[in-house]
């Protein structure tokens, strides 16, 4: 190497240094193991976790954070309380009813497993849990519109009732929907759009229709 | 005849080269420019609108199933053999939906909209979309039907949906189980010019099923005539589209099968469309109310029942 040539190190200029390579990520958690800390902060972090993916839902911005982090426990929390306040209603012995607590839980799982396929089968990016999370927090609307709808049927059971709990339905079913194509849609080859959110749609219609016509004993 | 044979060979020759080329085209366009796909599907159709006869589809029946082959070659185990199954561009799907809708006389569905590019996001998604329409629809039109009754109590009736999925989706997949199977089995007795592959078949039949989609939300108008009417139309359109998707299909065979086979395609359609309507919506009252008997006991009884 020419130009190198001149360099020299001489003798007495003492070459010294660390050579140990650091263990761990320079990540912000002090201690990487979370095994000795008390289980309080342990349920805490989860719950936060959980809390901030609420609030991504609600004012939905394309933040990677739902994406990045997913968890399940969201979802679990919301498909359960929707199932258990969507019993309740017409328990006659005739089962013409309305949904059992079983049917409900299989077909926002089921549906949303079949939706996160069916991205993948067209070429989707995200991945099988990602989008399993996502698909599961955009439910939050629609609870809180089963909410609503429980404690207006509280009230009465008449056409008014019926009005407000069309539109209150309605809204919130327009805003799942939105709220979780504008998490999903990235991840789509562009001429497939359509092609992946019309089931993400046919899915929030299925459940709004469920909390529309739940009628109380 | 020398010269329709020589005709046909040589548009199976140049039919056959942009057809060979495009598999691999086709697989990888999601990564290229939107235009590509485009021009070569409007390539692609030219040769089919040259033929003579696109009934007869004789010049690339062969290599139909040669293609059929190439396209899926990883094997059966992996994910992308699957993906392959759903390699559709959104206007791809809404133009084999509109081909179901207007069936062009004389075209063939298979030939002119799959083109050796069966899916399965049509027919599932189709038949998932019927499920739900049907049984939403006939849940409100029973609503309207008896509402202002004193007696009447609304019930959401969710055993239906499970009901109408497991019935259209047994219709949708074992029915062309059971053509293919038996087309097959003719094949080996009489040599049938054209051929479908299964996929192609529950393809047809999948994108059949869309004209119900709207069929079934019309029946909700509570009128005996407009319903039967909607029936005989939409029977008209999705049965037009399967008779001249497999008619090519067996009339080479013995005259009375052929017929037998149409038949019994139409026959279990229209049987699928009546069974819904019958089952899911309830007759709609006449006119005048319905005469009110009062029991001794006080309890009132209607003359219809559920």
């Amino acid at each position: 190497f020419p130009g190198l040539a001149d360099v020299s190190i001489s003798q007495d200029i003492p070459v010294e240094g660390e050579i140990t390579v650091p263990v761990g990520s320079h990540s912000p958690d002090e201690d990487y193991s979370t095994l000795d800390e008390p289980v309080r902060d342990t349920i805490l972090r989860d719950l936060k976790a959980v809390g901030k993916k609420f609030i991504h839902v609600m004012y939905p911005r394309k933040s990677s954070a739902l994406l990045r982090d997913w968890d399940l426990w969201g979802p679990l929390v919301l498909c359960v309380s929707l199932a258990l306040m969507l019993q309740g209603g017409s328990a006659d012995s005739k089962d013409d009813g309305g949904p059992q607590f079983a049917e409900v839980f299989v077909i926002i799982w089921f549906g949303a497993v079949v939706i996160t396929l069916n991205s993948k089968l067209l070429g989707g990016t995200i991945s099988f849990f990602q989008s399993l999370c996502v698909l599961g927090y955009c439910v939050l609307p629609l609870t809180v519109a089963m909410l609503v709808c429980r404690l207006v049927l509280l009230a009465g059971a008449g056409t008014i009732s019926f009005i407000i709990r069309l539109i209150v339905v309605v809204a919130m079913f327009g805003w799942s929907t939105l709220a979780s194509t504008a998490f999903l849609a990235d991840s789509q080859p562009p001429n497939r759009k359509a092609l992946v959110v019309y089931p993400i749609f046919l899915f929030y219609f299925v459940i709004s229709w469920m909390i529309l016509t739940f009628t109380p004993q | 005849i020398a010269r329709l044979v020589m005709y046909l060979f040589a548009e199976f020759d140049d039919a056959a080269n942009l057809l060979a080329a495009n598999p691999d085209a086709t697989t990888i366009s999601i990564d290229e420019p939107v235009e590509i796909p485009k021009n070569q599907h409007s390539r692609l159709q030219e040769p089919g609108r040259e033929e003579d006869d696109e009934l007869l589809g004789t010049d690339d029946s062969d290599k139909t199933e040669l293609l059929a082959g190439q396209k899926k070659s990883a094997p059966f185990w992996t994910f992308e053999y699957y993906q392959t199954f759903f390699d559709v561009d959104t206007y791809q799907v809404l133009d084999r939906i509109k081909g179901s809708v207007f069936p062009v006389p004389g075209k063939n569905f298979v030939r002119l909209y799959i083109r050796s590019n069966p899916d399965l996001y049509g027919p599932f998604w189709i038949c998932a979309t019927l499920v739900f329409t049907i049984a939403v629809s006939g849940n409100l039109s029973n609503f309207f039907i008896h509402l202002g009754k004193p007696t009447y109590h609304y019930v959401p009736e969710f055993r239906k949906v499970s009901i109408a999925a497991t019935t259209i989706y047994a219709y949708a997949w074992l029915v062309p189980l059971a053509l293919w199977g038996f087309l097959m089995w003719r094949n080996t007795k009489v040599m049938n010019i054209v051929s479908y592959s299964f996929l192609e078949i529950v393809c047809v039949y999948g994108y059949s099923l869309f004209v119900y989609i709207p069929t079934a939300i019309l029946w909700i108008i509570p009128q005996k005539v407009v319903r039967w009417v909607l029936v005989v139309f939409s029977l008209c359109l999705s049965g037009s589209v399967l008779v001249m998707t497999f008619w090519p299909a067996v009339r080479d065979d013995n005259r009375r099968i052929a017929l037998a086979t149409v038949g019994t395609i139409l026959l279990l359609h229209a049987l699928l469309a009546v069974g819904c309507l019958a089952y899911f919506f309830d007759a709609p009252e006449l006119d005048f109310p319905a005469p009110i008997i009062p029991a001794h006991n006080g309890t009132t009884v209607t003359t219809k029942s559920h």
